[in-house]
């Protein structure tokens, strides 16, 4: 059953751009096997704050943070964490889909697996084929693996990406509003995968689609303005949210 | 009515003057293909591949000493300025704010704008006066200096071209940062930077000024990298400013290998770029 540990936590959090602050002492807690929607409108600091969760953030100019972030109460800060190490564990796909251009279906796939270690080529075509039957990808194009990934759609090219990001057996998976240059098919596909996913993954989206977070997600957190206004089950900040500003903004009155 | 009339003069007006300046552009490059055929295709034969120069007054034989040498010296030139150019028009592009990186862009800059022949002058004084005497690899390291800018501003450029997503993408799959710029940007951009190279080679081929007090030029067939060595450019120079109606010939057919050369060059660059275009889609 649903390991209610939280798997990934934040102590006052804060996220910096030089001396521009994204994101203000946000504290708060994902727990496996949910989906976690974090919404708000544009420029409120959730994407910011989600790529705080695999030290992303420090990569973007003059990138930094203070307070803590916990995986499995590991502070993923500390000095003896290796990043490439943490980014092998807590898995993110982005906005528009990745692939990468020189390689096919298969070796994008394979991409994050080669950098563990020495896997034999059956171990390799085992995983390939099972993160793309996760994705719900194989059907589709277990015919063409040899083929270029720019040959697929961009609703495959996203579902691929997704395999890419679970092929490593990550504990997390982050999206970053991962429909937002989709189709509505290609969404529900994913939507759908959402699904599957949590059976074995600890879900953090990011979606400016509130319909999306309602659909997809256990529960969700508000952002406004950097600030994280308020969390809680889907069900309650879509129904009956504490907040005046939550309520505004999912009724539309702004954002 | 009357607009629309005046629309589409202005319009066509625009497209012809295009047209023009196309024609324009084009045009030299014609007259002088042309010349170099009308000129140069007579003295092309087997012979003129494949055998030495003959003394002067004497009929026959060929440039093969000056084919060879141009292969052995642009080659030679190749392995020093590529990797150099390359390496630093990654780091330029991988590291924005690096140290190095305002330095030596400047660097190519100015490099990029330095007539030959004083780069020449440069590689003359470095290795031809210190050795006391002409070297084709004296020649070659002048013609790597020209290109190393060439390459590096081009890798910087190609690489630039790679949307940022592609790289953070590498990153959050746990690739280390050598690894995302080898196997994932320098791969993506790998025909634009071949492309870029190839047209480097094309330009350096056709360079005689560096050439003419480094690797000087030589009657006889030679290998060795640290003696005087025939070149093609070197040949047409020779030939040109010689006072036989031969040489005269000669120096138009060699002109003309030299400049299918280099086209061909340009039609691998093509090629590649074409590639590319189907990859980065």
């Amino acid at each position: 059953m649903t390991d209610a540990r939280p798997r990934v936590e934040t102590d006052k959090l804060t996220a910096m751009y030089g001396k521009t602050t994204a994101v203000k002492t946000v504290t708060l807690r994902f727990v496996s096997n949910q989906v976690h929607a974090l919404i708000g409108p544009s420029g409120c600091g959730k994407s910011t704050f989600l790529r705080t969760l695999n030290r992303m953030h420090e990569l973007s100019e003059g990138g930094w943070i203070t307070g803590r972030v916990l995986l499995d109460g590991q502070d993923i800060y500390d000095a003896a964490v290796n990043a490439m190490q943490l980014r092998r564990k807590v898995g993110m796909v982005f906005q528009r889909p990745t692939p990468f251009p020189t390689m096919s279906i298969y070796e994008n796939v394979a991409a994050g697996l080669r950098l563990n270690g020495r896997l034999s080529g059956a171990q390799l075509d085992e995983i390939v084929e099972r993160s793309l039957r996760h994705a719900a990808l194989w059907d589709e194009v277990k015919d063409r693996l040899k083929v270029n990934a720019m040959a697929l759609s961009g609703g495959q090219q996203q579902r691929l990406c997704i395999a890419r990001t679970i092929a490593p057996s990550p504990e997390v998976v982050l999206l970053d509003e991962p429909t937002s240059s989709l189709d509505p098919q290609g969404t529900q596909r994913i939507e759908e995968l959402l699904f599957e996913l949590k059976q074995a993954y600890t879900i953090v989206i990011v979606t400016h689609n509130m319909q999306q977070a309602a659909r997809v997600s256990d529960t969700t957190s508000f952002f406004y303005l950097g600030t994280m206004v308020e969390s809680g089950p889907t069900r309650q900040i879509f129904t009956a949210p504490k907040s005046e500003q939550t309520e505004a903004y999912i009724t539309g009155r702004f954002g | 009515m009357n607009r629309r009339l005046m629309r589409r003069l202005a319009s066509n007006v625009m497209v012809g003057l295009m047209v023009v300046a196309v024609v324009l552009a084009v045009l030299p490059l014609f007259f002088i293909l042309l010349d170099l055929l009308v000129k140069g295709a007579s003295s092309l034969s087997w012979d003129f591949f494949t055998k030495m120069p003959v003394p002067a007054g004497e009929t026959g034989g060929g440039v093969a000493n000056a084919i060879v040498g141009t292969l052995i010296i642009v080659g030679t030139a190749s392995l020093i300025g590529i990797p150099v150019g390359v390496g630093a028009g990654i780091y330029c592009a991988e590291y924005p704010h690096g140290r190095l990186t305002w330095l030596s862009r400047f660097v190519a800059d100015v490099l990029n704008g330095t007539p030959s022949i004083v780069v020449g002058v440069f590689a003359w004084t470095w290795i031809v006066a210190r050795q006391k005497h002409f070297s084709a690899l004296a020649g070659s390291v002048a013609l790597a200096l020209l290109m190393v800018p060439m390459v590096m501003r081009t890798t910087e450029e190609m690489i630039k071209l790679v949307p940022n997503s592609l790289r953070e993408a590498a990153l959050a799959l746990g690739y280390p940062r050598w690894r995302t710029s080898l196997s994932v940007i320098v791969r993506t951009t790998l025909p634009g930077i071949v492309t870029g190279t190839l047209l480097a080679v094309a330009r350096i081929a056709g360079e005689t000024a560096p050439l003419l007090f480094t690797a000087l030029g030589s009657q006889y067939l030679s290998f060795k990298i640290n003696q005087p060595m025939a070149a093609l450019p070197l040949t047409v120079f020779t030939y040109a400013t010689g006072p036989y109606e031969e040489w005269h010939r000669f120096a138009w057919a060699a002109a003309l290998v030299l400049i299918l050369v280099v086209l061909l060059l340009g039609v691998g660059a093509r090629l590649a770029i074409g590639r590319s275009a189907v990859v980065n889609d």
